[in-house]
């Protein structure tokens, strides 16, 4: 930002009326203005920490995790979520969870997640 | 456990596959009036069952009353192992907030670490470290009889795996605060406020206390105590995230620090901005933080600051009071300091108690005033935000943690860019079938096109998740054959399973010694020779931590510190023998039988009676309750005298209590006893004992008296001596 000298006095002439709970008031529905696009940008986004963050709770190592997440990024999956690959695949294939990730990791399972997500 | 055995630390290490942590969540203390002793205290908790308790409580029956705050003790050695040992130790002095730092440049790791690498600055946190210190924590938690909460760091880039594994361990509290990675670890903003949200929403399921990064713009800015209307609304964007999130207020922790220090006006700065802030965010809670900004290598000068933060944690409030060691200016905590600075908070904070109770705060002037002022520059700054296009659009153009006290601008704030940094171009929108089938899960989530029953609880989707089943976790145990535990283990086995030991500041077997001395010269031959001294000592890596002149030419005191190059063997050590002391019937059937007779006083020019009140009164369990006839000549009594009353009285013994020891006066008084009882004939059939706080008992009787007894000394050590004595002479 450009200097500029303390010019508080001139500022804060609409706030000298307001009350001290009203002051509070107005700082949090304030706050709560700058977070709303914020939260809404969290709301509709992921990344690949989160997606990783997912498959250890789906019961993967963290590095396993990171590698199942780096290839269903590198073919543009990660929109639809990792756990939703591996839950898909489990499903379709009647595999456990487990394997299905491994599934994904290790061989070209990918392969037919990327025709069921087209 | 018990106090006197050590933790034994591969033993923690074994089995950590199967350690299940015992609880999740963080714990508040029993806060509740105590009466100990002769002192009613009102902010207070519950009392431990195991402690050591401040030096000066040996005058006081040992009470060690334990202050209201969750007190925090911060651990950065690197190794975890070593500073498991130091847990151990920060609890029985006051700790239950055990906060351990990560190594220099986690942050921008992507991704979780693994094994137990050694780290720089703190340790790298990875799954078995945090298992290792919780399983500890719990042994040393029953042992001390209170629950400690277990702490670190939710941030950089690999976020929200990081509060998963927290949440499965059982970690108690974190830091979380995504402004903290965008202003200091420039990573990117979108992916950090995208990652912030699902690491809150993780938080909040663990019931995890949270920790916010708003006290980094006061050790960063220039001018800190200017940085004060920022520092609310850093505060706000942060609590408010996180509330709207989930995780509930009483465990949104704002991290403030007082941000002035001593010698600016300290209490006049930080105390209208405590007040401040606390009126604004009443319904979060405070974890009070220490100065670090101003702190120089003096640890007088950073404890005095802590002192004084302590001083406006009583006159606010503080929900968790933090430590900061007074050795951050110079390294690394050592052990001793995580100590001090404990014993320094327990001790101020006992002797604040109830401040409140008797003062109160103006209502007009320039208190209120200022009050007023900080709170409305906060809220002008927080409209400027907004007007410039909300949050990323300020960051962008440099608003936040510049140097000018808001709407003042210094044009030198932190810039970061949107499409810049670690990260930059990493997230991605959720398409319309995205699923997580997972709990604790922020955002959008079309659970309901595989079962609309599961919407509120998708992990149903896969059966549990790691959350309700922890036997799903993956456990990893080393991953890099050279740098692990069991090596450094093996490195320095000998001074955990042999007789040997040596020194140590922070790891087991490090060596480092530190010594001050004062040199009549300039500081910079004082430095140059106090080297010289440490090389003819025989140290290794010899490195001066703190100068201060005491005058320009007469005299400079200096620190130093090196590595000792040889162990000790304690196998050969030979500790003197402690005297049996003979049962009380004993002593008194054996003083009645022989009516024996004390003259005592404390002698020279010396007028300490504490101490010899304490050997002599039944009320501290003083020789008077074995029925000796003792007669008490004061204090400052001349040498001569002593020897002049018991001929006058026929006493049996002299009890002189000496405790001035410059240039050794003591000792010279003590010969001066003897020779003057030989002069007068009695020294045969008189006992002579002395007593004080600097005598060694072997140079004592080295003067020629029959004893002498440092500190610690009861009256039955007195007692029990003099019949001993008296027999020896009288009946053989």
């Amino acid at each position: 930002m450009k200097n500029r000298s303390d010019d508080y006095l001139e500022r804060r002439k609409h706030l000298s009326k307001l009350s001290k709970s009203e002051l509070k008031e107005y700082f949090f529905e304030l706050t709560d203005k700058i977070l709303d696009p914020l939260l809404d940008l969290s709301y509709e986004y992921t990344s690949p920490a989160i997606e990783r963050s997912v498959l250890m709770r789906m019961g993967f190592s963290s590095l396993e995790a990171k590698g199942i997440t780096d290839k269903i990024y590198e073919h543009s999956l990660l929109e639809h979520g990792a756990g939703h690959l591996v839950y898909r695949y489990s499903k379709d294939k009647n595999m456990s969870i487990r394997e299905a990730g491994l599934a994904i990791l290790e061989s070209d399972a990918i392969l037919y997640l990327l025709e069921v997500f087209k | 456990m018990k106090p006197n055995e050590k933790l034994d630390i591969r033993n923690i290490l074994m089995d950590l596959n199967k350690y299940r942590p015992r609880r999740r969540g963080w714990t508040w203390r029993d806060i509740k009036p105590i009466q100990m002793g002769e002192f009613r205290y009102e902010q207070v908790s519950q009392g431990l069952t195991n402690f050591v308790p401040l030096p000066g409580a040996r005058y006081l029956n040992n009470i060690d009353p334990q202050p209201d705050a969750v007190i925090t003790s911060e651990i950065a050695s690197g190794r975890f192992e070593d500073d498991i040992r130091r847990m151990r130790m920060a609890a029985y002095h006051g700790a239950d907030h055990i906060m351990v730092i990560r190594t220099a440049g986690q942050s921008h790791i992507d991704g979780l670490l693994e094994g137990t690498p050694q780290g720089v600055g703190g340790i790298p946190i990875t799954r078995k470290q945090v298992r290792a210190q919780r399983k500890a924590l719990d042994i040393i938690e029953d042992e001390v009889g209170r629950p400690i909460n277990y702490h670190s760091y939710v941030s950089g880039v690999a976020g929200p795996e990081i509060a998963v594994m927290f949440v499965e361990e059982g970690v108690n509290g974190a830091h979380q605060d995504p402004q903290y990675n965008v202003l200091y670890r420039n990573v990117n903003m979108l992916r950090s406020y995208v990652d912030a949200a699902e690491s809150k929403k993780i938080m909040a399921y663990g019931n995890m206390a949270q920790i916010d990064g708003a006290h980094n713009a006061n050790a960063t800015a220039r001018d800190a105590w200017k940085v004060m209307p920022e520092l609310l609304v850093q505060h706000a964007i942060n609590s408010r995230m996180s509330e709207r999130i989930g995780i509930s207020p009483d465990l949104i922790c704002l991290s403030t620090v007082p941000p002035a220090a001593s010698p600016s006006p300290d209490l006049k700065l930080n105390l209208p901005y405590a007040i401040a802030l606390r009126e604004f965010f009443d319904k979060y809670r405070m974890r009070a933080q220490m100065n670090t900004k101003y702190i120089s290598s003096s640890t007088r000068e950073a404890t005095v600051t802590h002192v004084l933060n302590l001083l406006i944690s009583r006159m606010t409030s503080a929900d968790i009071q933090s430590t900061i060691t007074p050795d951050e200016g110079r390294n690394v905590p050592w052990h001793m300091y995580n100590i001090e600075a404990l014993d320094t908070a327990k001790q101020a904070m006992a002797g604040l108690d109830d401040l409140m109770s008797m003062i109160e705060f103006k209502k007009e002037g320039y208190l209120p005033n200022k009050v007023r002022e900080i709170q409305e520059r906060a809220v002008l700054m927080l409209e400027e935000i907004l007007e410039m296009g909300g949050y990323f659009k300020a960051v962008e153009e440099g608003m936040f943690v510049d140097s000018g006290y808001y709407p003042e601008r210094s044009g030198d704030g932190i810039i970061r860019k949107s499409e810049g940094g670690i990260g930059n171009n990493t997230i991605i929108k959720r398409a319309s079938d995205y699923l997580a089938p997972v709990t604790a899960h922020y955002g959008y989530n079309n659970v309901e096109q595989y079962n609309v029953e599961y919407i509120n609880d998708p992990a149903k989707l896969i059966d549990k998740c790691t959350f309700e089943d922890p036997d799903l976790i993956q456990y990893i145990d080393e991953l890099d054959e050279e740098d692990n535990v069991n090596n450094r283990l093996d490195d320095n086995e000998k001074y955990r399973s042999s007789s040997l030991i040596k020194p140590e500041v922070q790891w087991l077997g490090d060596g480092v010694i530190t010594f001050d001395l004062v040199f009549p010269v300039a500081s910079d031959i004082a430095e140059a020779s106090a080297l010289l001294v440490a090389k003819n000592m025989g140290l290794l890596q010899p490195e001066i931590i703190h100068v201060e002149v005491l005058h320009p030419s007469e005299g400079t005191r200096v620190q130093v510190k090196g590595v000792l190059n040889f162990d000790i063997d304690t196998s050969k050590i030979v500790i003197p023998k402690k005297e049996k002391l003979l049962d009380d019937d004993e002593i008194t059937n054996y003083v009645k039988k022989h009516k024996l007779k004390v003259v005592a006083g404390t002698g020279g020019n010396d007028e300490h009676s504490v101490g010899m009140r304490e050997i002599l009164d039944i009320k501290h369990g003083g020789i008077e309750k074995y029925g000796f006839d003792y007669t008490y000549l004061g204090t400052s009594v001349s040498i001569e005298k002593f020897i002049d009353a018991a001929i006058e009285v026929d006493a049996d013994c002299v009890l002189i209590s000496l405790i001035i020891s410059h240039d050794d006066i003591h000792y010279k008084n003590m010969k001066k006893l003897n020779d003057y009882a030989i002069e007068k004939g009695v020294r045969d059939k008189l006992l002579l004992i002395a007593g004080g706080t600097q005598i060694t008992p072997a140079l004592a009787r080295k003067q020629g008296i029959d004893q002498g007894f440092a500190r610690g000394t009861k009256g039955k050590d007195v007692a029990s001596f003099i019949v001993k004595r008296h027999k020896q002479i009288h009946e053989s």
